[in-house]
């Protein structure tokens, strides 16, 4: 497949040129930069606090730095503690295009908008003329997530993708899943298929954090919709979700915004160190789709039962819906249909292949169902992760990642 | 799990075994194929998804009224959720 190559030799399947707001007071700024640049690829993301936090920072840096992204226009207040100058000099080392616009320096909201389009309007010939190149499968880096489940999502979407995921694996290519506070009571099979006893240990670890942290909270990632469609308890859910990641050894437990090395799966905790603070470790499925963009990922793979529209800026999100009646329901926001499983229209193994050429398909430039309609949800909230260092213990590691 | 509503009063064969449908069963909820006591471990996928809290018998609709996670509360929109309580 052909691949947007970066100066500073990443390949990326998609080509965006970003807006991004770095506290909420500088959202409407960037909005109306971004908004009549859609057509162009030109994608709106931000970070709405104006307190620091040095993990907004990290993912942040990561999705202005990320292969599918060619140049970064970042709007500030001014006055906010987010630091632009560090994030533009990341972004400028890494051969991409970016420039700093500051509403409080550039005349406020209207001039500031015309200042921002002007730049854009310059910088997006120079991005479209980025060279292509050949990309290999296996240096494809996919995630994978579960929104809205139900209990048919363990039964057919999420087993799908888990067949697709270990198509992947087996051609090279790097793959990761989430959300370790929808693995809880699946800790010891998850345990069984690390690489090595020390990361076995690790992922243990990393379970029993997430159900103490949500224990702290008192309430589980699971959402009402998730017991209408029939699933009862977090351990059942988990269960369903857990299938998402095939049956491929785990080569290592990575956190938002550390790429992993090329090839293999990796499970990605999401759930934050130290002492519960700042709530709900993600808020919403975009939280996580995030912090797996963060994490490199070219493309990411939705399943959903109870119908999820979602897609996120940057990467292609293909939708696999678990439940026939979902996808009559709502066929036209879904790539797959995995609930044709159980009315008998096709296996697990079938659907796998499907999945695995549809990532193939989308890495190679055609559009997802949520690119089509515009979609490009993004949330980046506050977290506290600790210090680096000690991060990739799995096999392969890259050692230390920066941030 | 029921791959299709399952009305009550019918009798369905799992697996060899002729089980009397107690409740009405949505699509995707799930009923008991063998009795379970109350407090015992509610299997599914052949692993335990939790505990149930009174005596199941076989064909009984299972749900969050006799089922409940051993690590965390689900809660739902019926009014009982401390969530969502506004004084």
């Amino acid at each position: 497949m052909q691949a947007f190559l970066r100066a500073d030799g990443q390949k990326g399947i998609r080509n965006i040129t970003l807006v991004v707001y770095l506290v909420e007071c500088a959202h409407h700024v960037a909005r109306q930069v971004a908004l009549p640049l859609d057509d162009r690829n030109v994608h709106l993301v931000g970070f709405s606090g104006c307190f620091p936090n040095a993990y907004a920072a990290r993912v942040m840096q990561r999705v202005c730095t990320h292969p599918n992204v060619g140049a970064c226009l970042l709007v500030s207040l001014g006055c906010e503690s987010f630091d632009r100058q560090r994030l533009a000099a990341a972004v400028r080392a890494s051969g991409r295009p970016v420039h700093a616009l500051v509403i409080q320096e550039s005349g406020g909201t209207a001039d500031s908008i015309a200042a921002g389009r002007s730049w854009i309007e310059d910088i997006l010939p120079r991005i479209e003329a980025v060279p292509k190149t050949q990309m290999q499968l296996d240096e494809l880096v996919v995630g994978t997530i579960c929104g809205g489940s139900d209990a048919t999502s363990g039964l057919t979407a999420n087993p799908a993708v888990g067949r697709a995921f270990d198509l992947l694996i087996q051609r090279g290519a790097t793959g990761i899943f989430e959300e370790t506070g929808e693995l809880i009571g699946c800790e010891q099979l998850l345990a069984e298929r690390a690489a090595n006893q020390p990361l076995g240990r690790e992922i243990l670890a990393s379970i029993k954090k997430a159900a103490r942290y949500y224990d702290a909270y008192g309430h589980g990632s699971f959402a009402p919709g998730n017991a209408d469609g029939g699933l009862t308890t977090i351990e059942e859910k988990s269960l369903g979700a857990y299938s998402k990641s095939g049956k491929s050894t785990i080569r290592g437990l990575i956190k938002p915004g550390d790429v992993p090395p090329r090839g293999g799966l990796y499970l990605l905790d999401v759930v934050p160190d130290g002492p519960y603070r700042f709530g709900f470790p993600n808020i919403a499925d975009n939280a996580e789709i995030a912090e797996l963009i963060s994490c490199g990922c070219h493309l990411i793979v939705f399943t959903t039962g109870r119908g999820s529209v979602v897609g996120s800026a940057i990467s292609p999100v293909i939708k696999v819906c678990a439940n026939p009646d979902t996808y009559h329901k709502l066929s036209g926001d879904m790539d797959i249909d995995a609930g044709r499983i159980l009315e008998g229209r096709g296996t697990l193994d079938e659907v796998g292949r499907e999945i695995f050429q549809r990532i193939v398909d989308t890495a190679g430039g055609t559009p997802t169902c949520s690119e089509r309609l515009g979609h490009q949800e993004f949330i980046l909230t506050y977290k506290s992760f600790e210090a680096k260092g000690g991060r990739m213990k799995g096999e392969g590691g890259r050692g230390k990642a920066e941030g | 799990m029921a791959v299709t509503t399952i009305e009550a009063g019918r009798s369905i064969t799992v697996e060899g075994k002729t089980i009397a449908v107690a409740d009405q069963i949505p699509t995707g909820h799930k009923l008991a194929l063998v009795s379970i006591a109350g407090g015992g471990k509610v299997v599914k996928y052949g692993a335990p998804i939790g505990s149930a809290t009174c005596d199941i018998h076989p064909g009984q609709y299972v749900h969050t009224h006799n089922l409940k996670s051993d690590y965390l509360p689900t809660y739902t929109l019926d009014g009982t959720n401390p969530f969502l309580a506004d004084d």
